[in-house]
């Protein structure tokens, strides 16, 4: 009997791993991985799963629970796994004993992100096995089959999404057995040659790892993932992922060569096909990852012009290869504009009205400070009109790089601005590092109570983990004081005079300062407690344009008063901060209802 | 129509153009059609343009819709529509909302608006569009958050499935408190495109 089930690649995922009886699953909110774990916790606790404070932990979980015995599964976006890199590497060499299963979701086009990293390059680093599916039903099937194979070989196993797998929703025949999957974790057993990774067992492990991935070699040669399409042997196609459907689209009649277990690659079954064929080409997408692995092999594969390494592909632009390769390709037609369309404004996304952050950085704005920036929703500081960040890197980088610069001599007022999980993820040791090396650096904690870019997950401030359970909510204040610093201030993220006292002091301190800035985040609030709107008086209003400074996306241009536009507030969108009621001089600006809001 | 159906549905973040979307494409396999729903959020969320892409019919391979092959694009905004007119195929038709969010961009005055834009809705697209008031009928019916279900109404009328379909896919999304209001604003929809 059949159950299929719309799901995106994230939920197939989620709903493999309970059928094949994981035991720990943890991440770290990244997008587009997200919502795998979201979906995992939907099992009520079937499986033990976390919120970990970073990549690196949630890798740590999992591989302590491999050792042990326990099927685990971690799931990151991309470049969280350079933040795992590090266990990774080595448990790689001390091979699993239960399952580890590790999807890293690839963003081609960078839809939300700050690289285009392909992670297969990493995998290959990694010495590790690798499935990549092409949609809903294989990520069900292979991460199924991902964890079977990581304890039949030893192998770390991971399941390569991007962007498009994880957040499309296709078909998914979950079967007429779903159900928790009941798999005892196996007994562990104290291996100290296998487990303690010491020069002297590493050097018998870096032979081990050679010896599996020819075991894994021969496992992805039989691999029912792995699988001739026949078609007309004029042209051939190795490709994989998301890049296969493309493919199917615009190359209905061509003999494939899909690759759905694609580290290490099934050389043998690529020269079979490449024997089939005449000409062989490969279609993916990001790196050449599997072309170069066939021309290192010596398998011939052809060349062409047409650009796919950058950014995501799609059915156009496979068309455009067609076209190079078989130059029959329909060009498509697009309707023609009856009229001239004029310049269309821009609509990128930006700070939510009523944002915690918003008075953060009009006021670093009106200190004239550099600012160097963290990851998340504060990121969008940066747009104009707030235009209020001068560098963002990594998760973390904000206080290291402020150090950086201030070592290099930058002078004036200098800031390092970082949010509540970022600075739980990887913010604490760059704290340390200014406090031990006497670094004049402030740093600005802006502290919202949740996770807000990826869609509000707990983290170890909001006091709730995963399973919405209570935990203890993580002090900031406390933890800078434990790390050395002097100067801790705390302020209220929407009195925009505290925080101009208090900004002024500390960036012009000369020692390690912390101000933690403290504001939920208004979209949570709104939820929970609705919005008190405010609107503008037009008659008090003089056209400053002062509070339109703010980038609030309630106050929108009203009526011009000579070259200057009054204000006008839209109160279906406003929240009711009163950070605009602060910066207007004139009084123009008050709650809709008489009595005050705040 | 061919043999694949594409739908585009475009407009601002915190439309329920997702939502839509989903029911949409709920709907085309509770229809027996084989459907790949594909969309792009995170940053989205803050204001930003939001499209999703609804593919559907007997075998679909890849969840994107090639360049000006919309059979079918909704608009939850005119601004939006202009924007995405490349989208449609020559014959392909619009359903779009009567409504104006205006990007910050504009509002705050760092770039020029377009002036009369449903008008040059009407223009740019001509018979292939219905200009709908979906925001406004929502208004009237009690949440104005309820006229991406207007939308699915006026779009059911374009689509293959029986409404049964669209009912079934809406119970299974939305919650019971909510549902006799969004079921009104799917009929309200339905009305206005015979």
């Amino acid at each position: 009997m059949s159950n299929i089930q719309l799901l995106s690649g994230n939920e197939a995922v989620a709903h493999a791993a309970y059928r094949a009886g994981c035991h720990v699953a943890a991440a770290y909110p990244g997008t587009p991985s997200t919502e795998i774990l979201e979906n995992i916790a939907k099992f009520n606790g079937a499986i033990d799963c976390e919120w970990s404070v970073n990549e690196k932990v949630a890798m740590e979980v999992g591989i302590g629970a491999s050792i042990a015995g326990a099927r685990a599964l971690v799931a990151m976006k991309h470049v969280g796994l350079n933040v795992a890199m590090d266990p990774l590497m080595t448990y790689t060499y001390v091979g699993t004993h239960g399952a580890l299963v590790v999807v890293s979701a690839d963003d081609p086009g960078m839809h939300s992100s700050q690289n285009e990293q392909d992670n297969r390059t990493l995998v290959k680093f990694a010495r590790a096995a690798q499935f990549e599916p092409a949609d809903s039903q294989e990520a069900y099937d292979m991460t199924r089959e991902a964890f079977e194979l990581s304890e039949r070989t030893g192998s770390i196993v991971f399941i390569r999404l991007t962007t498009r797998t994880s957040h499309t929703s296709t078909p998914v025949d979950l079967g007429d057995d779903f159900a928790r999957g009941e798999v005892v974790p196996k007994p562990y057993v104290k291996n100290i040659r296998k487990n303690v990774a010491v020069p002297a067992n590493a050097r018998l492990m870096r032979v081990e790892i050679e010896k599996r991935l020819e075991v894994l070699r021969a496992e992805a040669e039989r691999s029912p993932f792995n699988r001739i399409e026949p078609g007309d042997k004029r042209l051939g196609i190795v490709t994989s992922a998301v890049a296969y459907t493309h493919v199917k689209e615009v190359f209905p009649e061509s003999a494939i060569l899909k690759l759905g277990f694609s580290n290490p690659l099934p050389l043998d079954l690529v020269r079979r096909f490449a024997a089939q064929v005449d000409r062989l080409v490969v279609v993916e997408e990001l790196d050449p990852v599997i072309r170069d692995g066939l021309l290192t092999a010596g398998i011939p594969v052809e060349r062409y012009k047409t650009e796919l390494s950058m950014m995501e592909i799609n059915p156009t632009r496979v068309r455009a290869l067609r076209h190079e390769l078989l130059g029959d390709a329909p060009p498509t037609a697009a309707a023609t504009a009856p009229i001239e369309v004029p310049a269309l404004p821009t609509r990128p996304p930006v700070l939510c009205a009523g944002c915690s952050h918003r008075g953060v950085f009009h006021t670093l704005a009106r200190l004239g400070a550099t600012v160097s920036g963290d990851i998340g929703c504060y990121t969008l500081g940066c747009a104009p009109p707030l235009g209020a960040m001068d560098t963002t890197i990594c998760m973390g980088a904000s206080i290291g790089a402020a150090f950086g610069m201030r070592k290099a001599g930058l002078k004036g007022r200098l800031a390092a601005v970082i949010g509540d999980s970022t600075f739980f993820h990887s913010g604490m040791t760059g704290l340390l590092d200014v406090v031990y090396n006497r670094g004049p650096v402030t740093v600005l904690v802006l502290d919202n109570r949740i996770t807000a870019m990826t869609g509000h997950q707990q983290n170890p401030g909001s006091g709730r983990n995963l399973l919405e359970n209570a935990s203890e909510p993580a002090d900031i204040a406390a933890i800078c004081r434990a790390l050395g610093v002097k100067r801790v201030a705390e302020v209220d993220a929407y009195n925009l005079t505290q925080l101009r006292e208090v900004l002024e002091a500390e960036l012009d301190c000369g020692e390690p300062s912390v101000v933690v800035v403290k504001g939920d985040c208004a979209l949570a609030v709104r939820r929970k407690t609705g919005a008190q709107p405010y609107c503008v008086d037009p008659e008090k209003c003089k056209a400053c344009g002062a509070c339109f400074k703010l980038g609030c996306p309630a106050i929108i241009r009203g009526a011009a008063k000579g070259k200057t536009f009054q204000a006008h507030i839209d109160s279906t969108v406003c929240f009711g901060c009163n950070v605009c009621h602060q910066v207007c001089k004139f009084g123009a600006i008050a709650p809709i209802r008489s009595e005050e809001s705040r | 129509m061919q043999s694949i159906t594409n739908v585009t549905l475009v407009g601002v973040g915190g439309q329920g153009i997702l939502l839509t979307s989903d029911i949409l494409a709920r709907a085309a396999a509770l229809s027996g059609f084989d459907v790949k729903k594909s969309e792009i959020h995170g940053m989205s969320q803050r204001g930003g343009s939001v499209s999703s892409q609804v593919r559907f019919g007997r075998a679909v391979h890849s969840p994107i819709i090639p360049d000006a092959e919309s059979d079918v694009l909704v608009a939850f905004e005119l601004l939006e529509a202009v924007r995405c007119f490349p989208m449609l195929r020559p014959e392909g038709k619009a359903i779009v909302d009567r409504r104006d969010i205006v990007p910050l961009t504009v509002s705050s005055g760092m770039q020029p608006g377009v002036e009369d834009r449903d008008g040059l809705v009407a223009k740019l697209y001509g018979d292939r569009a219905r200009i709908v008031d979906a925001s406004r009928i929502a208004t009237e019916i009690g949440n104005v958050r309820t006229a991406n279900l207007v939308l699915a109404g006026a779009l059911s009328r374009l689509m293959p499935f029986e409404v049964g379909a669209w009912h079934d896919a809406m119970r299974a999304r939305i919650k019971e408190s909510l549902l006799a209001i969004n079921l009104q604003a799917f009929d309200a929809g339905r009305d206005l495109v015979a």
